[in-house]
């Protein structure tokens, strides 16, 4: 419930961007959103303090991980590891260190014994970066590749079925340096500083037992998990998966996303109440994208840029006709309707990692999408839209991987991954 | 509590450190010893007038009754030199005058000027506060890092002379293959070098360390500016030749004054710790040997020293933090059974060229010293607690 009225409070925040932007015709009824949104904020006390100002604690501990229906945050800092120990008990003992650590820092706290006041010949356990910073409703989720499952920890027995390796995709480049994992921790927070601040020091916590494989930075979202919020734009300048499942919508979340009943039996036991996590490096190629005619742009998504409604609508959640759309739109062929009713939860983030050398921003989007099963959630979308997507001519996936995202911490005696380990 | 409580002393002992010393040998013929303490220096013997004096301003007459060229030290328990007299010929006299505070200490006189010396064991009594105590254990940690120092120091010289040598006779492809192991004993030992200050820019900066301003050509000296003349430029001229001479002699400088270094069990554990930064930053990236590719060579020095660092203090580390000098072990093993896959023979010191090492194997040696440095950046701690 409080994470719902700290959603509000970010969402009255966002559409002041867009008063910025819109300034003709439907600008002024967005503006007008903005102005609500706004006084709601200025009743919530937040001001006109920076969003990470109004940023409470998510709680850490509950059936489901935070960090998956949680109204989404702005900023990500997401980091895909390597287990290098190869003894269970060590790896065992990080998780608890990690859960340890990652309970503090969601409730603003710091790490070990704090960044100062220490002994002064050791160095402090707490990096520092985020003192004085709110909790930023800061969420850690944890989740299990694959290759974890290779035998080196005696749980071969335990890989569940839905953990496949992902087929080749037709256009897929992928960067092995990019992609997999034997671990992955998805920090989102709405203070990028407090996101980089927990990966840093799990990281550190995790040295020797295991390193760092790739790492990204979102700086944007671009999903929106809050039933009344607008969807945020992607680099592209488009909303896209406006039907994403909100925080709210429970039933929908049983049936698309939390894994339960024949999916947690046998070797997926441990995972009741957990989800499956996919994450997409996708380079979007926005210097070619910006030569290309507006009428050709809403074409490809099946949306108009200004509103972000399907073709032939007036509001971005109306219900699209599908038929209206060209056969390779990107909203026709992403929709459940295309794809046998495969719904997922996406949580992606726009990147930005500075110039590729050759003039062009390396950019973005860092899609995530969590499910109940990717053989019936992301595996036939990508499948139908790596096929036929206008918008493969202007996008490539170039890093990729899949996670097993166990249930939540329940209390302090409970750790990441108790069920699998125990 | 107990942060408050040790930083008082470590304070303490800092300004002990600082104002303990002022030691200064003067040369003299010995003349108005009165109340001096002679010492009597013979090839097999150090015989020292008194076992017990008054501290403060304190005068060694000394009398080389011996064959053979000696020395004086006056040393601290660790081994810190306090003052010195070199080159004392047999039969010659001289004067040792220093400001010292009263504590134990340790006379030794080295017939040869080689060796540990012959020792003598003296008290000063009275004035001044006497140094802040440090546990036997640590002294004894301190003393044998300090030797181990000034033997890697004194190993080195003559690899560098094989070094400079074939670089004065232009002898290339010699001085190439002399190259790396000249610079194994500066590079275990680093960071007390790098405590002088002035020593390190001369002999082991990159042609980037300089400052605006400065110029390569007449400004940069040292190992690096004859790695960049042997390995890019493929010449060796009269300006090499010269630089030769001048490495040699700035080392010579390193080799005379390492043992006046400020050495602590603390400095000790952190520059265990700047051994390993220094391969973080600058062996895995390749940039420290980017001409010769000899990374490899200064990265297992680098780890040699701080082990030696480390060994040294496991007596007092294991007592205060088992469990750290467990995972040390492990970390230095697994380091140094990585490194070994880049050298065919375990006993020498030849590694593969770092050019061909690619992307993937060097992040599993960046793996592996985070896993070393992260655990060795407790170690002072464990040392001092």
């Amino acid at each position: 419930m409080s994470e719902q009225a700290q959603e509000q409070s970010t969402a009255g925040a966002a559409p002041s961007r867009r008063t910025v932007i819109g300034w003709g015709g439907a600008g002024l009824a967005l503006g007008a959103a903005a102005a609500g949104g706004a006084v709601a904020l200025a009743r919530d006390g937040g001001g006109t303090a920076p969003v990470a100002d109004t940023g409470g604690a998510v709680p850490f501990h509950g059936p489901h991980q935070a960090g998956i229906a949680t109204a989404v945050q702005d900023r990500l800092h997401f980091a895909a590891f390597d287990v290098k120990t190869k003894d269970r008990a060590e790896l065992v003992q990080l998780l608890k260190d990690w859960t340890r650590a990652a309970e503090r820092m969601t409730a603003g706290a710091e790490v070990g014994e704090g960044a100062y006041g220490g002994l002064p010949e050791a160095p402090p356990d707490d990096t520092g970066e985020a003192l004085g910073l709110k909790p930023s409703r800061l969420t850690l989720t944890i989740g299990f590749g694959p290759t974890l499952f290779d035998g080196r920890f005696g749980l071969e027995g335990k890989r569940p079925g839905a953990l496949v390796e992902l087929p080749k995709f037709p256009g897929d480049n992928l960067d092995p340096a990019r992609s997999g994992g034997d671990l992955c921790v998805q920090a989102c927070a709405d203070d990028p500083q407090v996101a980089v601040h927990a990966i840093r020091n799990l990281a550190r916590i995790g040295f020797g037992k295991v390193a760092v494989r790739w790492s990204q930075l979102g700086f944007g979202k671009t999903s929106s998990t809050t039933p009344d919020a607008q969807t945020p734009r992607n680099l592209f300048g488009f909303k896209d998966g406006t039907r994403n499942i909100a925080g709210t919508e429970t039933e929908r979340l049983a049936k698309h996303v939390w894994v339960s009943g024949k999916d947690a039996e046998g070797s997926a036991a441990w995972m009741d109440g957990g989800s499956y996590l996919v994450a997409r490096r996708i380079r979007m190629n926005v210097e070619t994208w910006d030569r290309t005619p507006l009428g050709e742009q809403e074409d490809i998504f099946g949306r108009d840029k200004r509103e972000g409604a399907p073709v032939g609508k007036a509001k971005e959640h109306d219900e699209p006709f599908l038929k209206a759309m060209k056969p390779d739109s990107h909203v026709r062929l992403a929709h459940p309707d295309t794809n046998g009713g495969a719904t997922i939860l996406r949580r992606g983030y726009s990147f930005t990692d500075g110039t590729d050398g050759l003039g062009r921003l390396d950019a973005g989007l860092f899609f995530l999408a969590y499910q109940k099963d990717v053989r019936t959630g992301f595996i036939p979308v990508q499948t139908s839209l790596g096929r036929a997507d206008a918008l493969n001519e202007y996008i490539q996936h170039v890093g990729s991987a899949l996670f097993a995202v166990p249930p939540g911490v329940r209390d302090r005696d409970d750790w990441w991954g108790r069920a699998l380990f125990s | 509590m107990r942060a408050v409580r040790l930083s008082v002393v470590t304070a303490a002992a800092t300004a002990a450190a600082l104002t303990a010393v002022t030691g200064c040998a003067e040369k003299s013929d010995a003349k108005g010893a009165d109340g001096a303490v002679t010492v009597i220096a013979k090839d097999d013997s150090c015989e020292v007038s008194k076992k017990e004096f008054p501290a403060g301003h304190v005068t060694l007459a000394v009398e080389n009754r011996g064959s053979k060229v000696t020395e004086v030290y006056v040393l601290h328990p660790d081994d810190r030199i306090v003052t010195e007299r070199e080159n004392i010929g047999p039969g010659t006299k001289a004067t040792i005058t220093a400001e010292i505070k009263a504590g134990d200490y340790t006379i030794a006189c080295k017939p040869g000027m080689v060796g540990d010396g012959i020792r003598q064991e003296v008290k000063l009594t009275g004035a001044g506060a006497a140094s802040a105590k440090r546990s036997p254990e640590m002294d004894a940690a301190v003393a044998a890092y300090r030797q181990y120092v000034q033997a890697q120091a004194d190993a080195t010289l003559p690899k560098v002379k094989v070094f400079t040598d074939a670089v004065r006779a232009g002898n290339i492809e010699a001085a190439k293959k002399a190259y790396a192991e000249s610079r194994i004993g500066w590079e275990r030992t680093e960071p007390v070098a790098e405590s002088f200050g002035d020593i390190d820019p001369k002999v082991d900066v990159r042609e980037d360390g300089l400052e605006e301003g400065q110029d390569p050509a007449k400004d940069w000296t040292g190992w690096h500016r004859l790695e960049k003349a042997l390995w890019k430029d493929k010449k060796l001229g009269a300006a090499e030749k010269q630089l030769a001479d001048t490495l040699e002699k700035d080392l010579a400088d390193w080799v005379k004054r390492v043992g006046k270094a400020e050495i602590t069990p603390t400095s000790m554990a952190n520059g265990a710790k700047e051994l390993l930064d220094e391969v973080a930053t600058g062996k895995v990236t390749g940039e420290e040997e980017r001409y010769s590719h000899t990374d490899l060579v200064d990265f297992k020095a680098n780890v040699e020293g701080a082990q030696k660092s480390f060994d040294l203090l496991k007596p007092v580390a294991t007592k205060n933090d088992p469990k750290l000098v467990a995972e040390l072990d492990k970390q230095f093993a697994a380091l140094n059974a990585l490194l070994d896959k880049y050298r065919t023979d375990k006993t020498s010191y030849v590694f593969t060229s770092y050019e061909k090492v690619g992307e993937p194997e060097r992040k599993e040696l960046s793996d592996g010293v985070n896993a070393l440095a992260e655990p060795l950046s407790k170690l002072a701690a464990a040392v001092v607690k």
